[in-house]
């Protein structure tokens, strides 16, 4: 299905003359998880506070499934469950209670406010600490309810801002299946600036820089820029440079620092197996060959420094 | 919806022990004054003084609790409503409501109600406390329900007023300090200006508008006032929690 659940367009914002976000534009369909990704003060919170009606854009709307959050904000923020920075807990409740007046504000109907919290506690993994005071949960835990009180109300969209923070790995892993699970009806937006989480739960990937949005894609295309033709080769007795260029597919060599080789290959070509004969036949002493991934933070280090130089 | 946030605020009070103890002990402070002016007027009552200049036990009981009761509200209105907006602001979780389907004027009547309906129990005490003197006197219902009427908007418009001055800080305890400065002020502006009856001074003290009730007297025009003080702070607060979403 291809109904768009979010449609931001132009959103700005300005903040004492200086614009936190300016002119974003983007759209979000059904089922789809977009991570938004940016470095510390690129304005990821700042426009997810929009999306969610928490701060008026200074140009720009927001419609959540075609509601405009402008002119209809009820209607529109029924349709969202938002995780702020910091998870909105009031503390003196018991998980049980919160998620009882979360829902009831969200608007659940008085005889489905049960079953809501208890589907919402399962998600969650919070199941055994229904009867525990907040305040006495540890983060991750108080991570986990301000999750569950996002998605009590099943919104159309789940904005979660930095929804990992603070969590253990297990509890991280569990998070990320629960957020893939919501994708499938839902659709999500999370910001964090933990990158392999990114290519692990999302579809798209937004990376916005000092608030502009530098990358809008699909994951498959950030995937790609990182895996490019490359191979990284340890050998012992590397020959000079121009012997390997005659193997057949390569088109650049480069000594790296730490003594290993970087090969460039045209696409298409395969030149790994070839570069492996070579080496035995003529005696290099081969001791370890890589495709050489540049690392997503390269990539993402690349987006957003080019932004800065230009 | 309005009543659904009422209902979570209602239910914050008594989440804490605040609220219980709140209740508990005024309501100790003002059973011992009903006491103490129950054992007063006999003794007052006794014979030494002329029939004429009698008072009803209603009146006698009832200034001193109501004179009590008003007093100490405006102790612990600004104790009940310093954490209304700014607890939320300080622990992040006005986002909360913010990103529920609620609109701005239905979060603030919601806080107001909620702290207004807490109010209305401790209200609701002593009025049932003086109604138990009917079991062995005719009791002057109508002055009783006067005063327990003015009671009610006086502790409404300390609770309107206590909200706005808590929707400007992140600070519940300089809300509470700045609610009973300006409640202070508002109960004693007409004490430096008593000369001049029609001054805008004593137009603008909120003792000033008790009193009638305080007599016995409902007058519409005090009704008025204290209708249009909660409607002026509340209309306040919306303002100020939009400038919130405005600004930033």
């Amino acid at each position: 299905m291809t109904t768009l659940t979010v449609e931001a367009n132009n959103l700005t914002r300005i903040y004492g003359g200086r614009e936190a976000v300016s002119d974003v534009s983007f759209t979000l369909s059904k089922g789809e998880v977009l991570g938004f990704l940016g470095p510390n003060g690129a304005g990821k919170s700042t426009t997810m506070k929009m999306l969610t009606g928490n701060l008026a854009p200074s140009k720009g709307s927001v419609k959540i499934c075609g509601v405009d959050m402008i002119e209809n904000p009820k209607e529109a923020k029924a349709l969202i469950g938002y995780l702020p920075e910091t998870p909105p807990l009031y503390r003196e409740f018991t998980v049980d209670e919160f998620l009882s007046i979360a829902a009831r504000l969200h608007g659940v109907s008085g005889k489905h406010i049960k079953a809501a919290v208890q589907r919402a506690k399962e998600r969650c993994g919070l199941t055994e600490m229904s009867k525990r005071l907040i305040e006495n949960l540890s983060k991750g835990y108080q991570q986990r309810v301000g999750i569950a009180q996002a998605i009590i109300h099943n919104p159309m969209v789940v904005i979660l801002d930095e929804p990992t923070v603070g969590l253990d790995p297990i509890q991280i892993r569990d998070i990320r299946a629960l957020i893939k699970e919501l994708g499938g009806e839902h659709s999500v937006i999370l910001s964090t600036h933990i990158l392999p989480e990114v290519e692990m739960v999302c579809d798209h990937v937004q990376i916005i820089d000092k608030g502009k949005l530098v990358f809008n894609g699909s994951i498959d295309i950030l995937k790609q820029q990182r895996h490019g033709n490359k191979l990284l080769l340890g050998l012992t007795n590397a020959p000079a440079n121009d012997e390997l260029l005659k193997v057949p597919g390569v088109e650049d060599v480069e000594t790296l620092p730490n003594g290993f080789l970087r090969v460039r290959y045209a696409t298409g070509k395969a030149p790994a197996e070839a570069l492996v004969q070579a080496a035995v036949s003529k005696g290099w002493g081969l001791h370890q060959i890589n495709p050489d991934q540049t690392s997503l933070e390269d990539v993402f280090v690349q987006l957003t420094y080019q932004d800065a130089v230009a | 919806m309005i009543l659904k946030v009422a209902r979570k605020e209602l239910k914050s009070v008594f989440a804490s022990p605040m609220g219980w103890v709140i209740l508990a002990l005024l309501q100790f402070g003002f059973g011992t004054y009903f006491l103490n002016g129950v054992n007063e007027y006999f003794e007052v009552m006794s014979g030494a003084i002329r029939p004429a200049e009698r008072t009803g036990v209603t009146m006698f009981i009832g200034q001193s609790v109501f004179g009590l009761a008003s007093f100490v509200m405006l102790f612990s209105v600004p104790l009940l409503s310093m954490r209304l907006i700014s607890e939320e602001r300080r622990s992040n979780t006005l986002p909360f409501l913010f990103s529920a389907p609620l609109s701005l004027t239905e979060i603030v009547l919601g806080k107001f109600i909620g702290l207004v309906a807490f109010l209305t129990i401790l209200v609701a005490m002593i009025a049932l406390m003086l109604c138990t003197l009917n079991a062995w006197a005719d009791i002057d219902f109508g002055y009783l329900f006067s005063n327990v009427f003015g009671l009610w908007l006086l502790v409404a418009s300390f609770s309107a007023l206590g909200l706005y001055f808590s929707s400007l800080t992140a600070q519940p305890v300089v809300a509470a300090i700045i609610t009973f400065i300006a409640l202070f002020g508002l109960l004693i502006v007409d004490r430096f200006l008593t000369g001049d009856d029609a001054s805008i001074a004593n137009y603008l003290s909120l003792m000033h508008h008790f009193q009638p009730f305080a007599r016995g007297l409902i007058d519409t025009a005090d009704i008025t006032y204290f209708l249009l003080f909660i409607i002026t702070f509340l209309t306040l607060t919306v303002r100020r929690l939009d400038a919130d979403r405005l600004r930033g």
